[in-house]
């Protein structure tokens, strides 16, 4: 039991190491490929050679990211197959169509136009090349849609139906596949890597600025960068919005320990600013925070739109109480309930079991009917209590602070950054600026990563919520081998991390030798 | 049919002649797949389920017995 804790443990740190690599060139490879045709554009509207230069410049960023960050994302999928087995085999018919969508999509889109973008000037119409820099970019986010449907998933099972018999969910919908947690995560995901990319763009091009080199070009960049970025960030906090009631829906505890809330109420606040309680348990008297600032009414707007509505804290969930639109408290189905139906079902699927080896086709319908009872339970059967469904509420409290108010500074930089550029003596004048936005870089990724740790670390313990805990989704491996290709994977990505920095730097630093106004 | 060929192999033997900073990037791409394909997956990273088992069935009642022990 220890070494599959540990093995539990090592594995979900091994997905998360790779997912956050993973996850530093994906957002800059889709905001930047809008950006490169957004500049594209402007050249072919306007002939004007200096924004071919410009968006020749960019698109070799874009190409230096593309190439580090390409195949990146397979290592997820070996680990789907090595440490996560009994999970791959759970899900294989949902995970795997879009997975293979992706794949193809990626290939096929991607490979072809990545290669007109960098081969293509002056060999085929201008037109036909901006087309496969647009098509490169959609095809980039639409390479995202399967993976973010895939996730989505997880979070929302919906679409199949589970075959005791194949030990799979069979997908019986694969519309809808595409909910609303689906659509909002990816409008969310894709979107935020525009305002990453936008910052991006402002960062590199201040340098310019700090150098007094290429001054026009730079000015020029920033403008497109901070309304790209803008944009996205814009549309990014409007899905969010939509994200949170979603989660208020279909993954409550997510929301509560989002915000350290365990006794929910009604009108209830936000807590802008805080420290979380260590010593705050589910079931112990202490107070949930250190030291907390409130908005007051924002919880119960931001989860349910509705200023007055009630909003279920950590406890509330457990007891399986809420409280409708109409004031009415309900129940729903407690976790002690849920964890009593969950280890009814897998009893049954071992009654299943049985009769399939024994050949007996009557007790095998039997009990796979009795397990469909309670399959929505089925993965609180591997708990012994109640706490061990809560997710860490330290680390999504803080990581949700981190995004959201990153995310607000990055509403204000970005303004500042327009109505700077639009003055352009007084941009090229305040270094102050220049640098801020140089350290806003390492913020705009620090804000990015923390939205996927809400996302991941706040619907724990599940790879599939309700149906599949990580302690059953891992394989028969020893720790022993997930703590080496840890580390292994630790050193391959820091040595690509290395390499796309050194190289970059060293792209954009020749290029201030060279006139690019 | 093969004048189209010839030009789309020319376009690729072309772009990848007149490669400046994309040499370097091709060649971290190659050692990059090589690491991941033929070190990390061979090695590494078997698909657990295909290599012990032959049948769709025997996988199903690996993780069945696995899923109703935990």
């Amino acid at each position: 039991m220890n070494d599959l804790l540990t093995t539990v443990d090592w594995s979900r740190w091994q997905f998360a190491l790779t997912a956050i690599y993973h996850w530093l060139f994906v957002p800059l490879t889709l905001g930047l490929a809008v950006i490169v045709g957004i500049m594209e554009s402007i050249y072919v509207k306007t002939g004007d050679d200096k924004w071919l230069k410009t968006t020749k410049f960019w698109m070799t960023l874009f190409g230096i990211n593309f190439a580090i960050g390409v195949a990146t994302g397979l290592i997820l999928e070996f680990e789907f197959g090595t440490n996560w087995s009994n999970y791959s085999w759970f899900v294989g018919d949902i995970f795997g169509a879009p997975l293979a969508i992706e794949g193809l999509l990626a290939f096929f889109m991607e490979a072809t136009f990545v290669a007109v973008m960098f081969f293509g000037w002056g060999k085929v119409s201008k037109g036909f090349h901006l087309a496969s820099t647009w098509l490169t970019a959609i095809g980039a986010s639409i390479s995202a849609l399967w993976i973010l449907v895939a996730n989505a998933w997880m979070q929302y099972p919906v679409g199949m139906e589970f075959d005791p018999a194949q030990m799979r969910n069979v997908m019986d919908n694969f519309w809808a596949l595409f909910s609303g947690i689906a659509v909002n995560k990816f409008f969310h995901a894709v979107l935020s890597g525009w305002a990453l990319a936008g910052v991006f763009v402002i960062a590199v091009s201040c340098w310019f600025l700090l150098k007094k080199k290429n001054t026009d070009f730079a000015i020029r960049s920033i403008k497109v960068g901070a309304w790209t970025g803008l944009v996205g960030l814009l549309l990014t906090m409007y899905t969010g919005d939509g994200s949170a009631v979603q989660v208020t829906r279909h993954q409550p505890m997510k929301l509560a320990a989002m915000e350290g809330l365990y006794n929910g109420s009604t009108s209830q606040s936000l807590v802008a600013v805080g420290l979380v309680n260590p010593d705050k348990q589910w079931n112990n008297d202490e107070d949930p925070y250190l030291f907390n600032i409130d908005l007051p009414y924002g919880l119960s707007i931001l989860a349910r739109h509705d200023a007055n509505a009630f909003v279920p804290g950590i406890n509330d969930i457990i007891a399986g109480v809420d409280i409708n639109e109409q004031g009415d408290t309900i129940n729903t189905v407690s976790y002690a309930e849920r964890i009593e139906r969950g280890k009814a079902a897998q009893e049954s699927l071992r009654r299943f079991d049985t009769a399939r080896k024994a050949g007996d086709a009557a007790a095998m319908e039997k009990a796979r009917a009795d397990m469909m009872k309670d399959y929505q339970f089925f993965g609180y059967g591997y708990f012994d209590s109640v706490d061990q469904a809560i997710p860490p509420v330290a680390l999504t409290f803080y990581s949700f602070r981190v995004m959201v108010i990153v995310g607000s500074y990055l509403i204000l930089f970005f303004l500042v950054v327009l109505f700077a550029a639009y003055r352009k003596q007084w941009l090229q004048r305040e270094k102050w600026l220049q640098w801020t936005a140089m350290i806003t870089l390492l913020l705009v990724y620090l804000c990015s990563q923390a939205g996927w740790i809400v996302a991941e670390v706040g619907r724990q313990p599940w790879t599939v919520q309700d149906l599949l805990p990580t302690c059953a989704a891992i394989s028969d491996i020893p720790s022993a081998s997930v703590i080496t290709t840890f580390w292994i994977f630790a050193a391959i990505f820091t040595m690509l991390l290395i390499a796309e920095v050194s190289i970059m730097c060293r792209y954009i630093s020749r290029n201030a030798k060279i006139q690019l106004d | 049919m093969i004048r189209v060929l010839k030009n789309i192999y020319r376009f690729y033997a072309d772009g990848f002649r007149s490669m400046t900073i994309g040499r370097k990037l091709w060649l971290i791409i190659g050692i990059k797949l090589f690491v991941f394909f033929v070190i990390l997956k061979l090695f590494f990273f078997p698909d657990i389920l295909s290599r012990d088992f032959d049948t769709d069935e025997e996988r199903a009642q690996h993780v069945r017995t696995t899923l109703t022990n935990r």
